[in-house]
């Protein structure tokens, strides 16, 4: 026990001496936070749009009048030709072209069907879509309203029944998007400052040839290993409080879950990805090597743990595949608990597989670790 | 017998780091490995320290077997590998006290052992470890390695890259140290250093040489060895190299040392020789063989 008090002693003050590494750990991930949380949005706002106005009539100028209201259009050009609206997307100074066909209101009066000419530049196909949902709610909007004028105008006794779905949006009412996000950028914080700093750890004994002193002495090979990672599962918990702090302040985002349970699983978690350094570092003879290994593993724990693009959109293999990401694990329950309260028996699935992983990947990273070379 | 190496063999692929080595040690003997870089030291010092395991062979250390006593073996020894092993950013203090604490001790338990070095470096114990100076950490690292009170000390290469003053000091507490029963390993590529040594092994490309007490293996110097010295050092050896009797020419020092051939040599006669091919101020001097020179000899074998 002393001797693992005195290794965690060592990495502590190694740790706070190392000025270069000090803000690395606590300040950038913090900004990372704050950065990401605000810039990384779905939303699609100041889309250019412009319009050919074959019509020229009052309907006509109300349509436009519904996207210049919208906020998420920026209504800046009049095409007189479809000509030059064509060279104006290919040139990139519009994203959306609407098309109104000449005779739109006359049509319209008549009861006919008309077609709407719409132009996206679909080189983002996510916004693309996003984009298409925005125009087409707007038409529609539109459509209703006319519908009911229409009907008044022609004094007409019969009501139109209209059928109207009210979609209420539980957890996150508003759909604010921070809501969503800041959890799962929270949970990348915590995973990548605990792997990389784990990972290369035990590499840079290595490196400085101390570890070769160090398996020369009687030192068990657990007591080394838990003195050189308990100061990261320590670090790792500083930071989730600390985002969690900056959660509630900044962003305010709800937090109806037990934070206990958060802390519990969390401190399982990053078993997981201390284990997963130390893996590293058995199997790296440099910082370098350490460093990129955690790189690619991250990368693609990130993208696939269902924090920027949602899990079952994947293909069947990719799905399967994300069953051995930890990244994903975290993100749903930081998400479940803080945004939907959950308690532990809804967590307990993964909080099981979690604590499976932790033992797995620990397990073997003690038995990768050697004291001869 | 405090280290028993017995046809210990290694390689690396198909390179033969260490072919067929035996060596004896004596309780606290000071012994002397000495070979070019390359030729196995450091190799043969992780298998002893159990670091290592051998492809043949058996060893032991201070009694223990390294395979099947190895974690006995940790408890005894001390290593101090060529390249200092220090944290660079923890004090001289914070270093001796990380050692003496995962070796289950503390320092106070083993000042006694450590004072005479320790006391030098003390008044900068403060002071992070990447701070000091070659002979300082080298110091550190003596005590880092000692902090325990090991039976048996392993030295690799501990004076290379240190200022002459401080290797002397250096070899000063080895002995110190040997008078109070320690067994010292020490590698060294210093040929000067191998005659402070109660007996050592020549090795070369993974097999010894020799293995006696640095007089004895002077002596074994099979032929008179002559000190040649002259106006042009460079022309000397090209011309010695060319003349028909010689048996070796190594450069040493500011003379030349000379071996040849024959048994009954007359220096006046290569005196002669160097004079026809314009060499002046010639000197010629039968002198003492050096471990180099023995060295040089049996690696030309």
């Amino acid at each position: 026990m002393r001797v693992i008090l005195y290794i965690i002693n060592k990495e502590f003050r190694q740790i706070f001496r190392n000025k270069g590494m000090l803000p690395i750990i606590f300040i950038l991930p913090l900004l990372q936070l704050v950065i990401l949380s605000n810039a990384a949005t779905y939303e699609i706002n100041n889309i250019s749009f412009g319009y050919v106005d074959n019509d020229r009539t009052h309907t006509s100028r109300a349509l436009i009048d519904k996207f210049r209201a919208s906020t998420f259009f920026d209504v800046s050009q009049v095409f007189p030709h479809p000509k030059e609206s064509d060279l104006a997307m290919l040139q990139g100074e519009v994203d959306v072209v609407l098309t109104i066909p000449e005779h739109f209101e006359r049509d319209l009066w008549k009861d006919k069907n008309i077609d709407l000419g719409v132009t996206i530049n679909a080189i983002d196909g996510a916004a693309a879509g996003v984009e298409n949902v925005y125009i087409t709610q707007i038409i529609k909007t539109f459509n209703k309203n006319l519908a009911v004028d229409m009907v008044q105008l022609s004094n007409n006794t019969v009501q139109p029944v209209l059928i109207e779905g009210i979609p209420l949006f539980w957890y996150n009412k508003t759909l604010n998007y921070k809501t969503f996000m800041v959890p799962g950028i929270l949970v990348l914080l915590v995973t990548m400052i605990t792997l990389f700093l784990s990972g290369m750890n035990i590499v840079r004994e290595k490196e400085i040839g101390t570890l070769e002193q160090i398996n020369v002495t009687p030192i068990k090979k657990h007591h080394f290993i838990i003195g050189k990672l308990f100061p990261f599962w320590v670090i790792g918990m500083g930071l989730l409080t600390i985002g969690l702090v900056l959660a509630k302040l900044i962003f305010a985002v709800p937090m109806l879950g037990s934070l206990t349970l958060m802390y519990f699983y969390t401190s399982i978690y990053i078993l997981v990805i201390l284990g997963m350094g130390l893996f590293i570092s058995n199997f790296t003879d440099t910082q370098q090597q350490a460093m990129f290994i955690a790189w690619f593993f991250v990368v693609i724990f990130i993208l696939m743990s269902g924090l920027f693009t949602p899990i079952e959109s994947m293909p069947k293999w990719a799905q399967f595949l994300t069953e051995l990401n930890p990244i994903k694990y975290f993100v749903e329950i930081m998400r479940m608990v803080m945004l939907k309260g959950s308690g532990l028996t809804d967590i307990l699935p993964q909080l099981l597989k979690t604590t499976l992983y932790a033992v797995i990947m620990n397990t073997m990273a003690v038995w990768s670790y050697k004291k001869i070379s | 017998m405090s280290i028993r190496i017995d046809h210990i063999s290694k390689s690396y692929g198909k390179v033969n780091a260490l072919d067929d080595i035996s060596i004896q040690v004596h309780q606290g003997e000071l012994f002397g490995l000495i070979g070019p870089d390359g030729a196995g030291k450091t190799t043969l010092f992780r298998i002893l320290t159990t670091l290592l395991l051998p492809d043949q062979g058996s060893a032991s250390v201070a009694g223990y077997d390294i395979i099947a006593d190895f974690k006995a073996i940790r408890k005894q020894v001390g290593y101090m590998p060529g390249r200092f092993s220090l944290y660079q950013d923890l004090t001289v203090e914070e270093n001796l006290r990380f050692f003496a604490t995962i070796f289950g001790t503390t320092i106070a338990e083993n000042y006694d052992l450590i004072r005479d070095i320790y006391v030098q470096i003390e008044p900068f114990k403060n002071r992070r470890a990447g701070k000091l100076s070659g002979g300082m950490k080298q110091k550190l690292a003596l005590s880092c390695a000692l902090i325990h009170k090991p039976k048996v000390l392993f030295l690799d290469e501990p004076t290379t890259g240190v200022d002459p003053v401080s290797r002397k000091e250096f070899w000063e507490m080895l002995k110190r140290l040997q008078d109070k029963g320690i067994t010292i390993l020490v590698s060294t590529p210093y040929m000067d250093e191998a005659a402070l040594c109660d007996r050592i092994a020549l090795i070369q490309d993974g097999r010894i040489l020799e293995i006696d007490t640095p007089k004895a293996i002077v002596e074994h110097y099979p032929k008179p060895i002559f000190d040649v010295g002259a106006h042009n050092t460079y022309l000397l050896i090209e011309k010695l190299n060319a003349y028909a009797h010689k048996h070796s020419v190594f450069p040493f020092g500011e003379y030349i040392h000379y071996t040849d051939q024959r048994d009954g040599f007359d220096p006046l006669e290569l005196r002669a020789y160097l004079k026809k091919e314009g060499l002046q101020n010639i000197h010629i001097e039968r002198t003492k063989a050096t471990i180099e020179d023995t060295f040089m000899e049996l690696a030309k074998q």
